[in-house]
């Protein structure tokens, strides 16, 4: 990865609101576990990448994909593979 | 988790605000709503605070955002994320906006929207990068440029409560003159209540400033943080090398990367603004 892409980096929080669309819950505040190393995060601690055609997030500690979502023409499109478990918190 | 269930069921007397602030729920769907633009304050040369009366607001943390849509004569739309600035104590909602003259939403928040003009917001957003009053630890904040927005609601909702943690603020600017929130900053330090503020200037300085002079290092964390035996809850914001950076240096004194919130812009000028 560049200094440029590196620079680029933004973290969960960014994708409260796009997350908040497909889930009645607050995510940023849930527990991401990675399917590839097991890392459990905070989804605001993750890492997202929004310029790519659709958002594309990471794990922080093995950098794996964990969720991609693509929104566009009256549809979303989320690959979930690389997460293993969402936990999600009551308020 | 993070939230620490000790806050709101401990001794600390709560002002029915507070209890207001606690009950905010993220249930159900998020709506876009018009939100009118009531006051507008020009806090530095490129940095302007807009206040909006948002029908039904259910109330906010400090720490969370709201996002932004325009829509353009011909459909096209963009949406942006914004911080709150004011606290939850406050009725009317007030982002701090940075104009970023390649942006696309910046330069029409700051510059073009008039008092009384309305456009669509949605929030409050954000469960993890947000703190309540009611948590005992001591409070590191640290910000780079605009990213003193969302600390800023929390340290407004800190003068707000009647308990009052020790708070430190580091805050790095470029300029003097772009030292956003200067002013009431100053104010909010000299309370004596136990806020100290430090900031940080990278590159003109005024004659006779007494802060530091430099892009945040070892040696200026090593200063302003709280000792790591006092396992302080820390929030850092800003442009992403500076979080980044400002992460690395908070573990580099001990501290434990989850006491550590952090929230990216993205590189300044590069996010699209």
């Amino acid at each position: 990865m560049n200094m440029r892409m590196a620079d680029m980096t933004l973290d969960g929080n960014a994708i409260g609101g796009l997350l908040r669309e497909i889930f009645t819950m607050e995510v940023t505040n849930a527990e991401a576990t990675c399917a590839g190393c097991g890392a459990v995060n905070a989804v605001g601690r993750v890492e997202v990448y929004v310029h790519a055609p659709g958002t594309v997030v990471r794990c922080p500690a093995c950098q794996q994909v964990l969720m991609r979502i693509v929104r566009g023409e009256g549809r979303y499109w989320l690959d979930l593979t690389g997460t293993r478990t969402l936990e999600l918190v009551e308020t | 988790m993070i939230l620490g269930a000790s806050s709101v069921t401990g001794e600390i007397s709560l002002n029915p605000h507070e209890v207001r602030a606690f009950g905010v729920t993220s249930r159900g769907p998020l709506l876009w709503t018009q939100a009118e633009l009531v006051e507008l304050v020009h806090e530095t040369p490129r940095v302007a605070s807009l206040l909006f009366n948002v029908p039904d607001w259910p109330g906010h943390l400090p720490g969370q955002h709201v996002d932004i849509r325009l829509t353009a004569e011909d459909g096209y739309q963009a949406e942006r994320s914004y911080s709150i600035a004011s606290p939850p104590e406050e009725r009317s909602v007030a982002l701090t906006v940075e104009r970023l003259d390649d942006g696309e939403v910046s330069p029409y928040l700051v510059g073009e929207l008039r008092v009384g003009d309305k456009l669509e917001l949605r929030g409050p957003i954000g469960g993890h990068f947000v703190w309540r009053a009611g948590d005992d630890r001591p409070l590191l904040l640290v910000a780079g440029g605009s990213g003193v927005v969302p600390l800023m609601a929390m340290l407004r909702h800190r003068a707000a409560a009647s308990h009052k943690t020790s708070a430190r603020l580091l805050f790095s600017s470029r300029t003097f003159a772009d030292i956003i929130y200067r002013e009431e900053l100053d104010r909010l330090a000299a309370a004596s209540d136990g806020l100290t503020i430090f900031h940080t200037l990278t590159r003109d300085t005024p004659q006779g400033w007494t802060g530091f002079t430099r892009r945040i290092d070892a040696a200026m964390i090593q200063q302003v943080a709280w000792p790591k035996e006092q396992t302080p809850a820390v929030f850092v914001c800003g442009p992403t090398p500076f979080v980044e950076a400002a992460a690395d240096l908070l573990v580099g004194v001990g501290y434990d990367p989850l006491w550590v919130k952090t929230e990216r812009f993205g590189a300044t000028g590069a996010s699209g603004g």
